[in-house]
């Protein structure tokens, strides 16, 4: 690990999304939106708006990063700088690092911009502390990151990296327990819900939004977390020197 | 003296298809030497393989000592690709300075290689704004960062004007005389008169290796593409 090559990365990313604000203020203004139209939908039902709203704070970070950084290493990939910056000193960790903490960067500002409206103006009331809510959203972002530079590399072309969005992340959705309880499901489904790392983020959310830091929440951070470091592990596989 | 490149019995294998049949041959430090052939000739696989990034590569490939793609060889290689592979979104300092930090160049190498490129006055545009040949020149110019041993590049000179071309040529036979090794392709047979020594491929196979002169003396040819056709002629492809 080279720490100058590192933050290079991460200032060089952030430059380029610098370089798109359409991006950056969809990136942003998305989120809060959604949470306003969810807010009117259950305007009479406010105990239900606290109960979908958390999960969705997690779900946003973690949908848009897998998107973002999936396109960013296609393009990385298809325009032959990935090719160039492997044949220089640069190591596999550096890049995926300084990926990691760009997107990290950009997915704390969007879960501040979200949490905050969603828990100011839009009243949506979380038990959890504040903190606890931002760091699992921002360990969302970076699963999201995670599982989009690995998928990337299955992906030749933009269209087939958009559709991995749904490929791999709405049968995650389906299963979390956001839509029916766990407990209820099939015992098929419900296998498949807890290898799911979607799983976790939501139910870490629903956890915030009802009480404090409990034992089960601390797994939810840990499982997460772990996700996150296979999912980079196995992207720096992806990332092959030689190629036909 | 010590070859900067030495290449025995190269073999490239790629979807089934043999693409390079058998390859050797040594490059001097401080010399430009052209490698010509028509498209799909297999030029570009040749680079491929002596940078380390080709799979399917058997034979022995060394540069400066070391085998292909070794770790140290990252920074005194450089390597340039047909297609420019720089940052279409960036501009053409924030480019050469990422690539710099990654490298471990200083700020003066920056501006030194956009001056030998003859970029300084386009170093605020983004890439994507400027016409093919200037991002070229940006990807050459990223690839000089590291003041490389050996430089290997493919097609630097497609779509450029004449001027630019003769420019550039300058600069290669400069760098050379500083003690650089230069590997360039092209399949514009004129451009063999600016190279020490001339590598004809064709079909995967190497035809020629010799000097501009002593492949006209052999062939009887008037110019180099009068060679390349006299020899390809005389070998079954």
């Amino acid at each position: 690990m080279n720490r100058r090559a590192t933050l290079a990365t991460t200032a060089r990313v952030l430059r380029q999304l610098r370089h798109d604000p359409r991006t950056i203020a969809l990136l942003l203004a998305v989120p809060v939106l959604l949470l306003t139209l969810l807010r009117y939908v259950y305007d009479n039902k406010p105990l239900v708006f606290d109960h979908v709203g958390g999960p969705l704070l997690a779900l946003f970070p973690f949908t848009t990063m897998f998107l973002v950084s999936s396109v960013a290493m296609l393009r990385e990939r298809v325009s032959g700088t990935l090719e160039r910056l492997l044949t220089t000193p640069l190591a596999k960790a550096d890049l995926l690092f300084g990926y990691a903490l760009a997107f990290g960067t950009v997915a704390v500002v969007q879960t501040l911009v979200a949490s905050s409206v969603a828990l100011g103006p839009l009243g949506l009331d979380l038990a959890g502390p504040t903190v606890g809510v931002v760091g699992l959203a921002l360990l969302d972002a970076l699963l999201g990151m995670a599982l989009g530079l690995l998928l990337s590399a299955f992906a030749r072309t933009e269209f087939q990296a958009v559709q991995f969005l749904p490929a791999a992340v709405l049968p995650q959705l389906l299963l979390c327990g956001l839509f029916a309880p766990r407990a209820q499901m099939a015992s098929v489904l419900r296998g498949l819900a807890d290898v799911f790392p979607l799983t976790y983020a939501v139910d870490g959310m629903q956890q915030l939004a009802v009480g404090g830091l409990t034992g089960q929440l601390a797994r939810d951070y840990l499982v997460v977390a772990g996700c996150v470091v296979a999912a980079l592990l196995l992207a720096s596989a992806t990332l092959r020197r030689r190629s036909a | 003296m010590v070859n900067s490149v030495e290449v025995e019995d190269l073999k490239v294998v790629r979807d089934h298809t043999q693409v390079l049949r058998g390859i050797s041959f040594t490059l001097a430090p401080g010399t430009v030497t052209g490698l010509l052939g028509p498209s799909g000739s297999g030029k570009t696989t040749l680079m491929r393989s002596l940078v380390g990034v080709q799979t399917g590569v058997t034979g022995s490939v060394r540069l400066l000592g070391e085998p292909a793609g070794a770790r140290s060889l990252r920074r005194s290689v450089g390597y340039v690709t047909q297609a420019p592979a720089v940052y279409a979104d960036l501009t053409v300092i924030e480019n050469l300075r990422y690539f710099a930090a990654v490298l471990g160049a200083d700020a003066a190498r920056v501006t030194a290689v956009l001056e030998q490129v003859d970029l300084s006055d386009r170093a605020g545009q983004a890439v994507h704004t400027l016409s093919g040949g200037e991002r070229a020149r940006v990807s050459l110019a990223v690839a000089l960062l590291g003041s490389p041993q050996l430089l290997v590049l493919d097609e630097p000179t497609v779509g450029l004007d004449p001027v630019l071309r003769r420019d550039l040529w300058l600069l290669f036979a400069e760098l050379a005389r500083a003690g650089a090794t230069l590997l360039v392709s092209s399949h514009v047979m004129d451009e063999a008169t600016r190279c020490d020594r001339l590598l004809l491929l064709r079909a995967g196979q190497l035809v020629a290796d010799d000097t501009l002169a002593g492949l006209l003396a052999r062939t009887g040819a008037r110019d180099a593409e009068g060679a390349f056709l006299a020899i390809a002629e005389a070998v079954p492809a």
